[in-house]
C-alpha cells in the first residue's frame, strides 16, 4: 500500500472515531437531561381516596366546594398541593363530585345556588346541575370524580386535571 | 504619545476590538433609512432592558410553587424599588411586544423580506413567537391565582393537539395536576430555555443585517430583481451609502432611549399589575384574565363557534406560522413599495382591525357572567304588585341578571331585557325561559311554576 492510501485510511478512521465519541458523549449526557425534561411523563400518579368530610356535614341537595390534597404532592408544593371539587349530596347515601375545571379551557366554574347552574367566569360556559352543558363554548359535560362513603366519611378519589382532547 | 493612548493601543491591538467592531459600527447603510427603521432596534433595546430587569428580579424572586407568591409580595411591598422593578419588567414586556409588532408590520409593508433578506424574515418570525412565549410564561411567573389558572388554560390548549395532547399538557404542568413542579418548569422556560433560543435567533438576525445590509427605502417602480439586486445594492452603497454610526444610528439610539424612558415612566406612574389571590388551586373564586397582549386570543376563544374551536386552537397557530414562514417564498421579488402593493396594505389593515376589535371586546368580556350584580332597585322595578316585586327579586336570585341587564344593571351576554315586553309576547317570554336557546340555559327544570309566573309577570312590565 502506498503512503497516501494509508494516510487516507488513517484519517477516515480518526474522523469516524471522533464523530462516534462525540455522539456517544452527547447521548450519555443527554440521558439525564431528557429524563429531567420528560419526568412528568414517566411518573405514574396513583389514585388515592381523600377524605373531604363526614357525611353529616353535607345537607341533602346542597352543592358544596370541598378541598383535598392531590395524590402525590411534593414536599415543596405548599398550597399548590390542593385541588377543589364541587360535591353534592343527592340523597341519603348518594354523592356526586364535579371537577371545578370548565371543560372549555380549564377555568374554575362556580356553583350558583340560586340559578342552580355552574358558571365559568372566563368565556361564559354554563352547566346544569347534572354537569351537562347549558350554554356557552364548553364542548362536553363537567368531569366527575369518584366518590365513596367510607364508614362515616365521604371520600373523593384524586384524578388528573381533566384535559379536553380535540375529539372532546 | 500619551501613556493612556499607549495603553489603549496595546489593548486594542491585542484584543482586536476595533478590528472586530469597527466594520459593524461603520458599515454603510442606504441614505434615507429614517424613522421607520427604528422599531427593530427599539425591540432590541426593550430586550436588553428585559434581560437586565429580569436578572434583578431573579435576585429577589423564589421560583417555587409554594414560595413565589410570598416573594412577589416582598418584591412589591418591601424591596427597595421592587415595585418599580416589577413595573419596568411588565411595561418592558409590553413595549417589546408592541415594537416587535410594529417592526414586523413595517418590514411587511415595505416588503423588506424580499430577496436577499428571506432568512431575516424567517428568523424574525421565530423571534416574534418566542417573544409572545416569553410574555405568556412571564405572566405565569407572577404566581398568583391568575398565574395558576393561566397555566391550566395553557395546558388545556395543548390538550387539543391530536394524539399527544394529553402528554404535552402534562409536560407543561409538570404532572397531572398543578403542583410543586409547575412553577419550576415555567421558571426554567422563561429564564433559561426561551431566552437561550432567543439569543441564538437574535444573533443570527443581526448577523444577517450586516451581511445583507438593511433594505433601502422602498420606491415605487423600482422592483427587486434577484439577478441584479446584490450588485445594484453594493454599487448604490459605494456611491451614496453613509456609515451606520452616527448618521443612521442616532435615530435608533434616540428612539430607543425615549422608549425606555417611557417604559420607566409608565412603571413609576402605574406600577406593576396587581397580584390577585394566592396561588391556591382549590380557591376558585377568581376570574382569570390574561395580560393585554393575550386578550385578543382570549376573546377569540369566547367568540368563535364551539364546533370549530378545538381545530382552531390546534391548527390556528401552526397555520399562522406556516403562512408567515412561507411568505418570502411566495413573493421574493418585484415591487416593494406599499403604493404598488395595495393588497398588502389592505391585509395588514384587516389583521390590525381584527386584533384590535378582539382586544376591545376582550376588555368588555360581555360573555362573562356578572357575578357581582346587585338586586334591582325599587325605583327600577317601579311596582307595588307583590308578584312583580317577587319576579324582580327572582331575576337577581336566579342569576338571570348575570347575563341580562335591566336599566343598565346586569351582564351583557344575553339581550337587554329593559324593554323586553315590547319585543316578545308573554307566551314567547315563557317559552324562551323554559326551553332556553343556543346561548341560554333551559330554566324549565330549575324554576317552579310560581317562580316562572312571577318572573314572566315582572318582565311583562318592561316596556
Amino acid at each position: 500500500m502506498k503512503e497516501n492510501e494509508i494516510d487516507k485510511r488513517r484519517r477516515g478512521f480518526l474522523i469516524k472515531i471522533t464523530l462516534g465519541l462525540s455522539a456517544l458523549s452527547a447521548v450519555v449526557a443527554g440521558i439525564p437531561v431528557l429524563s429531567a425534561m420528560l419526568a412528568p411523563l414517566m411518573k405514574k400518579t396513583p389514585a388515592i381516596w381523600r377524605k373531604v368530610g363526614l357525611i353529616d356535614e353535607f345537607a341533602i341537595g346542597i352543592t358544596k366546594l370541598v378541598k383535598f390534597e392531590n395524590a402525590d404532592p411534593e414536599a415543596w408544593a405548599g398550597m399548590t398541593a390542593f385541588t377543589a371539587a364541587w360535591l353534592r349530596r343527592d340523597t341519603e347515601n348518594v354523592f356526586t363530585a364535579f371537577s371545578v375545571n370548565c371543560t372549555h379551557l380549564g377555568c374554575p366554574v362556580r356553583w350558583e345556588e340560586g340559578a342552580e347552574l355552574f358558571m365559568c367566569p372566563c368565556h361564559g360556559g354554563v352547566y346544569y346541575k347534572d354537569g351537562s352543558v347549558a350554554s356557552g363554548p364548553p364542548p362536553k359535560s363537567l368531569v366527575q370524580y369518584q366518590v365513596r362513603i367510607n364508614k362515616k366519611a365521604v371520600e373523593i378519589q384524586t384524578a388528573p386535571v381533566p384535559i379536553t382532547s380535540i375529539n372532546a | 504619545m500619551g501613556i493612556l493612548k499607549k495603553i489603549w493601543n496595546w489593548i486594542d491591538d491585542r484584543s482586536g476590538l476595533t478590528e472586530m467592531f469597527e466594520p459593524m459600527i461603520k458599515h454603510l447603510v442606504p441614505p434615507g433609512s429614517k424613522w421607520s427603521y427604528v422599531f427593530g432596534s427599539a425591540t432590541l433595546f426593550c430586550l436588553v432592558l428585559q434581560v437586565i430587569t429580569g436578572i434583578a428580579l431573579s435576585l429577589l424572586y423564589q421560583p417555587s410553587s409554594s414560595g413565589a407568591y410570598q416573594s412577589l409580595l416582598f418584591i412589591t411591598n418591601k424591596a427597595a424599588f421592587g415595585n418599580v422593578l416589577r413595573g419596568v419588567h411588565y411595561f418592558g414586556a409590553s413595549g417589546m411586544i408592541i415594537m416587535v409588532g410594529i417592526h414586523m408590520i413595517r418590514v411587511y409593508l415595505t416588503a423588506a423580506y424580499k430577496f436577499p433578506r428571506e432568512m431575516a424574515w424567517i428568523s424574525g418570525v421565530f423571534l416574534l413567537f418566542l417573544t409572545i412565549a416569553m410574555g405568556f410564561t412571564g405572566q405565569l411567573l407572577r404566581w398568583d391565582a391568575n398565574g395558576v389558572w393561566s397555566s391550566v388554560v395553557a395546558a388545556e390548549q395543548m390538550g387539543r393537539i391530536p394524539l399527544i395532547g394529553k402528554y404535552v399538557a402534562r409536560l407543561l404542568l409538570g404532572g397531572d395536576t398543578i403542583g410543586g413542579h409547575t412553577l419550576s418548569r415555567f421558571y426554567s422556560y422563561h429564564v433559561f430555555v426561551i431566552p437561550a433560543i432567543i439569543f441564538i435567533f437574535l444573533a443570527y438576525h443581526l448577523m444577517l443585517v450586516i451581511r445583507n445590509g438593511i433594505s433601502e427605502p422602498a420606491k415605487a417602480g423600482r422592483p427587486v430583481d434577484p439577478k441584479k439586486y446584490r450588485e445594484w445594492y453594493h454599487d448604490m452603497l459605494k456611491k451614496i451609502g453613509v456609515p451606520f454610526w452616527p448618521y443612521s444610528a442616532w435615530r435608533d439610539l434616540l428612539f430607543g432611549a425615549a422608549t425606555i424612558i417611557a417604559i420607566i415612566s409608565l412603571a413609576i406612574i402605574f406600577g406593576p399589575p396587581e397580584l390577585t389571590q394566592p396561588p391556591d388551586p382549590s380557591f376558585i373564586y377568581t376570574n382569570p384574565t390574561p395580560d393585554w397582549y393575550m386578550l385578543s386570543i382570549f376573546s377569540l376563544f369566547a367568540l368563535m363557534p364551539p364546533e370549530i374551536e378545538s381545530y382552531v386552537i390546534f391548527i390556528g397557530p401552526g397555520l399562522t406560522i406556516i403562512i408567515l414562514l412561507s411568505l418570502p417564498f411566495i413573493s421574493n421579488k418585484g415591487e416593494r413599495s406599499p403604493i404598488r402593493r395595495p393588497w398588502a396594505v389592505f391585509g395588514v389593515l384587516c389583521v390590525v382591525i381584527f386584533i384590535l376589535s378582539l382586544f376591545l371586546l376582550g376588555q368588555q368580556s360581555a360573555w362573562s357572567p356578572k357575578f357581582d350584580v346587585k338586586p334591582l332597585a325599587a325605583k327600577v322595578v317601579h311596582s307595588t304588585d307583590s308578584v312583580v316585586i317577587k319576579g324582580a327579586s327572582l331575576l337577581h336570585q336566579r342569576g338571570c341578571l348575570f347575563c341580562h341587564s335591566i336599566a343598565h344593571q346586569g351582564g351583557l351576554k344575553g339581550p337587554d331585557l329593559s324593554e323586553v315586553a315590547l319585543r316578545l309576547s308573554k307566551k314567547d317570554i315563557t317559552i324562551r325561559i323554559v326551553n332556553g336557546g343556543p346561548n341560554m340555559p333551559a330554566y324549565g327544570g330549575i324554576l317552579s311554576n310560581q317562580d316562572l309566573t312571577a318572573i314572566v309577570t315582572f318582565l311583562e312590565t318592561r316596556k
